[in-house]
């Protein structure tokens, strides 16, 4: 199966501090890929590092996508390649409206209007009362993560990245965002990497593969179900350790 | 001789080329058909009056002088909010004033097509001296466009103007004034409004271009049970540009409120002082300031200075105020959407100079935005 994302041997460095180490990972076309780990492993810088934020310096290694090496690429190329970020904390900017940030990702200009089929699908996401407000200031925990995946399904990325798109949502939100997120993954064979720490958004997520990330770098690769019973189970550390048996056999 | 009525000029369009495309970007359009009543004040004098044929029962519009001679009782509103021996400035609009213009919207009417007025300097190092008397009658509503501009080349002119706001019972006025000077302008508008019982005073200042000097502070007294005033003001400042705006608010009437609001953004050697003060004798009111300043380049300087002077229990006044660089942050979000660095920020500038603080109908809200879309695409 052709690969939408490979990391080869990537090690990223933030405020000169070593984040990750010697990553690699893997993701097809089409696929769903779990990342998990405890607070503060990297599973965020991870993210970032792929979607190429300053600040989250490569040392070593290259990141490829859809066959091409993109590892000293802006951000804004990226996400023009068709890569799109879904973040866990989405930035508020005061006077830019959630409408113009719509626009942009379904690349109109400000004065052209979104499509009908884009517009049911700001209904859809239960969003229209706020659109002439500044994006994602004062939003509830449900409002950002609906609006950032609304952000994302308008870019049409073949690439998501989303970091923890179940955390702070309530359960119709949540339903909502992980049942569009799998429609529009089966119906334009996109792919995504996503974070989870309880794993809620897999219920709607027909994912197929996952790994730990632990102490910067990855330890296991496995079904997520397998993977997060065992982290349920024995924990993180537990879960390396098995991984690292396995490799030493 | 005076147009529009019966002078020689028959339309805002016989001005010089010149004159109506720098009017223009202060928001006065040159179609006088999409005005209720137009003013042009050209260098000393008045070029150009005229209310359209159907507002002429809804709202008076005269040359200053003229008005002074016609209504006796003008005279109890000629420098009555602002004291002529404040400062020189005021001291000399007093003895050397030119014209300038009165309005009148009479009791009860809502005129929902603006006003507009131009206060013009055209010549080389001229001093412009203008008071404008402002009377909003019992229970009327109505928008005021109100540009000043220079032609290039006018060197080191000087423009005082003095206005004073009447905003009587039940009255809404919405003042939307909009500056374009050359960079070698001094500026001295020196303005009072008085607020009256559940009547409410909306001033908005629009300066986008750069001024040599700029010092201005109006201030509202609400006076009214339930008055209200809100003053907001865009403000871009960039070369050598000096800019002292601030605005007050004193709260008198119970159950007064007033909201003062301010976007500031100094480049290069950029400096502009944002003041703010709200004040009270009556406990019972309730008043915000905010002031928000962008800086960009090394050399640029915001001062803000939010003032509460709040007196008795039961006065519930806030402000807030922030001065700060275009967050990376917020660039790099848009940019994960596809924007380039450029674009994002031009974006962000946009946003921060947000026509929404200015209340105004969606036709000014529009032609405002088109004014900050340029700014920020120039950065």
């Amino acid at each position: 199966m052709p690969k939408i994302l490979e990391v080869k041997n990537l090690s990223v460095e933030i405020n000169k501090r070593k984040t990750l180490e010697a990553i690699n990972i893997e993701i097809e076309k089409g696929q769903i890929y779990v990342l998990f780990g405890p607070n503060g492993s990297g599973k965020t810088s991870l993210l970032m590092a792929i979607m190429g934020f300053p600040g989250y310096k490569v040392k070593e290694g290259n990141i490829f996508f859809d066959g091409n090496d993109i590892t000293r690429k802006t951000v804004d190329e990226r996400a023009r390649l068709g890569i799109g970020m879904g973040f866990q904390l989405p930035q508020d900017i005061r006077g830019v409206k959630l409408i113009d940030v719509l626009k942009i990702c379904a690349g109109k200009k400000s004065n052209e209007e979104l499509s009908p089929e884009e517009k049911t699908l700001v209904e859809k996401f239960d969003l229209t009362y706020l659109l002439d407000r500044d994006v994602n200031l004062d939003f509830s925990g449900g409002e950002k993560k609906r609006a950032e995946i609304l952000q994302l399904l308008l870019m049409k990325p073949k690439l998501l990245l989303l970091d923890e798109p179940d955390s702070g949502v309530d359960l119709e939100s949540l339903r909502l965002i992980g049942e569009e997120i799998q429609k529009y993954v089966e119906k334009n064979k996109a792919s995504a990497l996503v974070i989870t720490h309880q794993g809620y958004v897999l219920e709607y997520l027909k994912a197929e593969r996952a790994c730990v990330l632990l102490d910067s770098t990855i330890h296991c690769h496995n079904k997520p179900e397998v993977i997060l019973e065992d982290i349920r189970r024995r924990g993180y550390r537990e879960c390396v350790r098995c991984w690292e048996g396995k490799m030493a056999k | 001789m005076l147009g529009g009525e019966d002078g020689k000029m028959k339309t805002l369009k016989d001005l010089p080329k010149e004159v109506v495309k720098t009017a223009a970007n202060v928001g006065i359009e040159d179609t006088e058909e999409k005005r209720s009543a137009s003013f042009f004040h050209l260098d000393e004098a008045a070029v150009f009056s005229k209310v359209m044929e159907d507002y002429k029962d809804k709202v008076e519009l005269l040359d200053i002088k003229e008005a002074l001679k016609k209504h006796i009782w003008l005279k109890e509103y000629y420098w009555k909010l602002i004291d002529k021996n404040k400062d020189e400035y005021t001291k000399n609009a007093s003895e050397n004033v030119m014209g300038g213009y009165f309005m009148r919207i009479f009791a009860g009417q809502k005129v929902e097509v603006p006003l507009q007025s131009c206060m013009f300097i055209s010549k080389l190092r001229f001093k412009q001296y203008v008071h404008n008397i402002i009377i909003a009658e019992e229970g009327s509503e109505a928008q005021i466009i109100s540009g000043c501009a220079t032609t290039e080349g006018t060197g080191s002119a000087e423009h005082v103007g003095i206005s004073e706001f009447f905003i009587k019972k039940d009255s809404k006025l919405t003042f939307t004034m909009i500056h374009n000077w050359s960079p070698q302008t001094t500026v001295r508008p020196r303005s009072a409004a008085v607020v009256e019982d559940n009547a409410s005073f909306v001033s908005n200042y629009v300066i986008l271009k750069p001024v040599k000097d700029l010092q201005t502070y109006p201030a509202a007294h609400c006076k009214g049970k339930n008055s209200v005033a809100r003053f907001s003001s865009l403000m871009y400042a960039e070369g050598n540009s000096y800019m002292d705006v601030g605005s007050r608010a004193i709260l008198e009437g119970e159950n007064s409120k007033a909201e003062i609001i301010s976007r500031a953004i100094a480049k290069d050697n950029a400096t502009i002082i944002s003041r703010g003060d709200l004040r009270n004798t009556n406990p019972k009111v309730k008043g915000h300031l905010e002031c928000r300043g962008l800086l960009i380049g090394k050399e640029s300087t915001i001062h803000a200075i939010p003032e509460l002077l709040a007196i008795g229990e039961g006065s519930d006044m806030s402000h807030e105020a922030a001065v700060g660089k275009i967050a990376e942050k917020e660039i790099f979000y848009l940019m994960s959407r596809g924007l380039t660095k450029d674009e994002a920020t031009a974006l962000i500038i946009r946003g921060f100079l947000d026509t929404s603080i200015l209340h105004l109908p969606s036709e000014l809200d529009s032609m405002i935005k088109n004014m900050t879309e340029k700014v920020s695409e120039g950065l």
